[in-house]
């Protein structure tokens, strides 16, 4: 993988980079903190970690405007914090209690925002992307100018109705930017050993989409071909294939010993790699902040994250009447 | 004070494991992120992260050990200025127990979890009105024709309804129930799609989530068993997984069952494939006044709605009211002909196996009521008890196969509610368990006929 370096990284103030930084920090102290509740046994199911993979969510989300959607896997925690959703009502629908953002009916893989445009969380593979085209079918019907972040893996990018989207998308002029999260593995299934084609925006090509590759670890170069894909689709020119190089640190869930890479992999992109130590040497060395000035965000982010698992403990289970609420609408749900 | 580490859990099903391997020891410093130990789950031997910075201080469970049950200390670590000694005397004792989720009602529970507090809704008397007003003008309209009109009334009503799938807007419908839509609506509204109804389904759902009323054409419903997961998982599941957020306010429609001579693979009844998922409204219309009435309440309908038609419906002529905006409410059967000696419920082009039989019984001096049910989800099981309660004897009818069928489901409500009235175990008239063969002869035998419904009402009554 050929990293790109952004461009424009003399440009960027202090102001943007501590931001990236301060948001990266976030879901990776929220994602470690939900390992920690997992391995308590206050989180049930399955629980799929971003870590690694910060600098993806946090560059596409300082490319988005007000009003724009994104839709996403299960791997969702980091795109629901990314976005601005509370991270006492994530972790409380981790922990399945009342201040869920689902009330707890839908889970780690299950959650939404109608207010931040957050449209999911969806636990079947692929299926997200047909769903994104369909939300950015809905703001091309309504004449505005918004767009939709279809966000799906390596492994989501070899099902057929990726591809049958790709073709409508682009025959309609849907303004839809599908982000390949490519972390590399497809659960314990490597890209090379799923496909002979693994430059997976190349493929676009073949219904006439325009990509680029990004470096994934980088979130200025992610921010940079965010911006371009969000310019592209919001001009009314169609779809936009982002593929991102990233990578996960941790197992594909909870419950994956990952042995199918070796240690030593995940310490060298650990060790070299780290999008947020990335930024956090640009802020040194540019002479951005002192390391007292990002410990103090380090604490302000424990804070918050520890304040996040204390609700979530507190919150109250659902009481039993939602078992039978919303399971159908009485009127239709108005758009925010 | 020193930071507990404690036996995690790192599968859905773990309750216990083997602390197989320390790969610190007291006095290593480790941070965020360092594997601290291997742990044996039931399935794998899975590498056991540190969450915080520290010192590792004390190892409480040695490695090797097994059994460590899940939220047991293992290790203690230090933060800054603690020393080893001073955490020396914790032991495993001073673990507490995991945080206990605190109970929305804070009262004892009477029995198992499974058993909610709270009854589901209870259902609805019958709904025995007229379906419109008895002096108003009938004009005869095909099914074909009642669904086109149903479809352009709703569109000229509300500006988000849209159509879409295979052939509805150039072509007009490969059947022709979109006749005429594209010139009115235009192609925005009238969409053609690629032959792709997996990616259609989706994109539809995506725009219902986006607020759009999308109305959904199946060429016929055996090619929306590629569509089928996100009719289920995206647009039923979502409202619920949403917590009431979000859902798919649409309607996925199309010929369902047996054409003619078409085979295996495009002659299957999914009535009751979609009548068990929860989220979904299921409606199968008969005539074309419940083909118009039924349509116009499923596009208005804020969930998703199964429409399900019938080829050999569509050029049946039947009289629709002429009314300025005439539905039909769902979950309401109506009683298209009174009886009281049998009872025969049937909906879609069941319907005329059933009163067909039921004028040839009257022949015979047997006096069949026979309820159309129209939607089947919610199912109007009120009128179906109600008319069970009279006649004492019931026999459904339904042109899909017989193992988990609508009618073996009407039969396990009549059994467990109305029980005491029957006087002849329940017979549910079906098609023939096998997959529709093509050659004439056999395809007839393969299907329903309406002798079948006559010697079923012959058995039940004791004729």
């Amino acid at each position: 993988m050929p990293p790109k370096q952004a461009a424009a990284k003399s440009n960027v103030s202090a102001e943007e980079l501590l931001g990236h930084y301060r948001e990266m920090l976030l879901i990776r102290r929220f994602e470690e903190k939900a390992g920690q509740l997992y391995g308590m046994g206050l989180i049930g199911g399955f629980c799929h970690l971003y870590i690694g993979q910060e600098a993806v969510v946090v560059g596409l989300e300082a490319a988005a405007g007000e009003g724009d959607k994104r839709v996403t896997s299960y791997r969702d925690h980091g795109h629901m914090l990314a976005c601005g959703m509370d991270p006492k009502g994530i972790m409380a629908e981790l922990t399945g209690r009342e201040g869920g953002f689902s009330k707890g009916k839908g889970g780690s893989m299950h959650m939404f925002s109608k207010e931040k445009h957050f449209y999911g969380g969806h636990g079947i593979v692929g299926a997200q992307v047909p769903l994104g085209a369909g939300l950015a079918f809905s703001d091309k019907y309504r004449g505005n100018d918004r767009v939709t972040f279809a966000y799906f893996g390596d492994g989501a990018a070899n099902q057929g109705q990726v591809y049958e989207t790709y073709n409508m998308a682009q025959l309609w002029d849907l303004p839809v930017i599908f982000v390949i999260e490519n972390n590399g593995y497809a659960m314990g299934t490597s890209v090379v050993r799923s496909t002979k084609s693994p430059s997976l925006w190349e493929r676009g090509a073949a219904y006439g989409i325009k990509g680029e590759e990004v470096d994934g670890m980088n979130v200025l170069a992610v921010k940079e071909a965010g911006e371009r894909a969000v310019a592209h689709c919001r001009s009314g020119k169609g779809p936009y294939i982002l593929e991102v190089k990233t990578y996960r640190y941790r197992g594909h869930s909870m419950s994956d010993p990952a042995k199918y890479r070796t240690r030593d992999e995940v310490q060298k992109m650990r060790d070299e790699r780290d999008p947020i130590e990335q930024v956090r040497d640009m802020l040194l060395t540019g002479k951005h902040a002192t390391d007292d000035d990002l410990k103090a965000i380090d604490k302000e982010i424990k804070a918050i994250v520890n304040d996040a698992a204390e609700f979530s403990k507190e919150s109250p289970e659902p009481h039993l009447d939602e078992l039978w609420t919303d399971i159908y609408a009485t009127e239709i749900p108005q758009e925010a | 004070m020193a930071i507990e580490i404690l036996m995690p859990a790192l599968s859905p099903t773990m309750e216990e494991g083997t602390l197989a391997k320390w790969l610190v020891k007291e006095g290593d410093k480790v941070s965020s992120g360092d594997i601290l130990a291997e742990i044996e789950t039931d399935k794998a031997t899975m590498e056991f992260e540190a969450v915080d910075e520290g010192v590792i201080g004390k190892i409480l469970i040695a490695e090797g050990t097994e059994g460590v049950k899940v939220n047991d200390v293992i290790a203690l670590m230090l933060e800054d200025g603690e020393t080893a000694d001073e955490v020396a005397g914790q032991t495993r004792d001073a673990a507490p127990a995991p945080a206990p989720a605190p109970e929305h009602t804070p009262a004892p529970e009477p029995g198992p979890r499974a058993t909610p507090a709270v009854a589901k809704p209870a259902t609805p008397v019958a709904d025995v009105s007229p379906d419109w007003p008895a002096d108003v003008a009938m004009k005869p309209t095909t099914v074909r024709e009642a669904l086109r009109d149903a479809m352009a009334e709703e569109m000229r009503r509300d500006p988000d309804v849209f159509l879409m799938g295979e052939e509805v807007a150039e072509y007009q419908g490969a059947y022709k129930i979109s006749q005429g839509l594209l010139d009115e609506f235009g192609a925005k509204r009238v969409i053609d799609t690629p032959i792709t109804e997996h990616g259609f389904a989706g994109i539809a759902t995506g725009a219902a989530f986006g607020g759009l009323k999308p109305i959904v054409e199946f060429m016929t419903f055996n090619f929306a068993m590629q569509a089928i997961d996100h009719i289920i998982n995206s647009a039923a599941k979502t409202l619920y997984m949403s917590g009431g957020q979000m859902g798919a306010p649409m309607v996925f429609r199309g010929p369902n069952g047996a054409a003619a001579r078409v085979g295996a693979q495009h002659s299957q009844d999914y009535t009751a494939w979609y009548m068990q998922i929860p989220g979904l409204k299921v409606v199968a219309p008969y005539s074309a006044a419940d083909a118009k009435g039924l349509l116009k309440s499923a596009i208005r309908d804020p969930n998703p709605v199964i429409f399900l038609e019938n080829e050999i419906m569509y050029g049946k002529s039947f009289d629709v009211p002429v009314m300025d905006d005439f539905t039909i409410p769902f979950g309401k059967a109506k009683i298209e002909r009174a009886g009281t000696d049998v009872t025969i419920v049937s909906f879609s082009i069941g319907m005329t196996y059933a009163l067909q039989a039921a004028e040839k019984l009257a022949a015979d001096g047997i006096s069949a009521e026979v309820i159309n049910l129209r939607s089947i989800r919610p199912m109007d099981t009120e009128t179906i008890l109600n008319s069970v309660r009279k006649t004492n004897r019931c026999v459904t009818v339904e042109e899909g196969w017989p193992q988990g069928s609508v009618g073996s489901y009407i039969s396990s409500v009549i059994m467990q509610q109305a029980f005491d009235y029957l006087d002849a175990p329940v017979i549910n008239c079906t098609g023939k368990d096998v997959p529709m063969p093509y050659a004439a002869n056999l395809e007839k035998h393969a299907l329903l006929t309406v002798d079948e419904v006559v010697a079923a009402c012959k058995q039940v009554t004791y004729r």
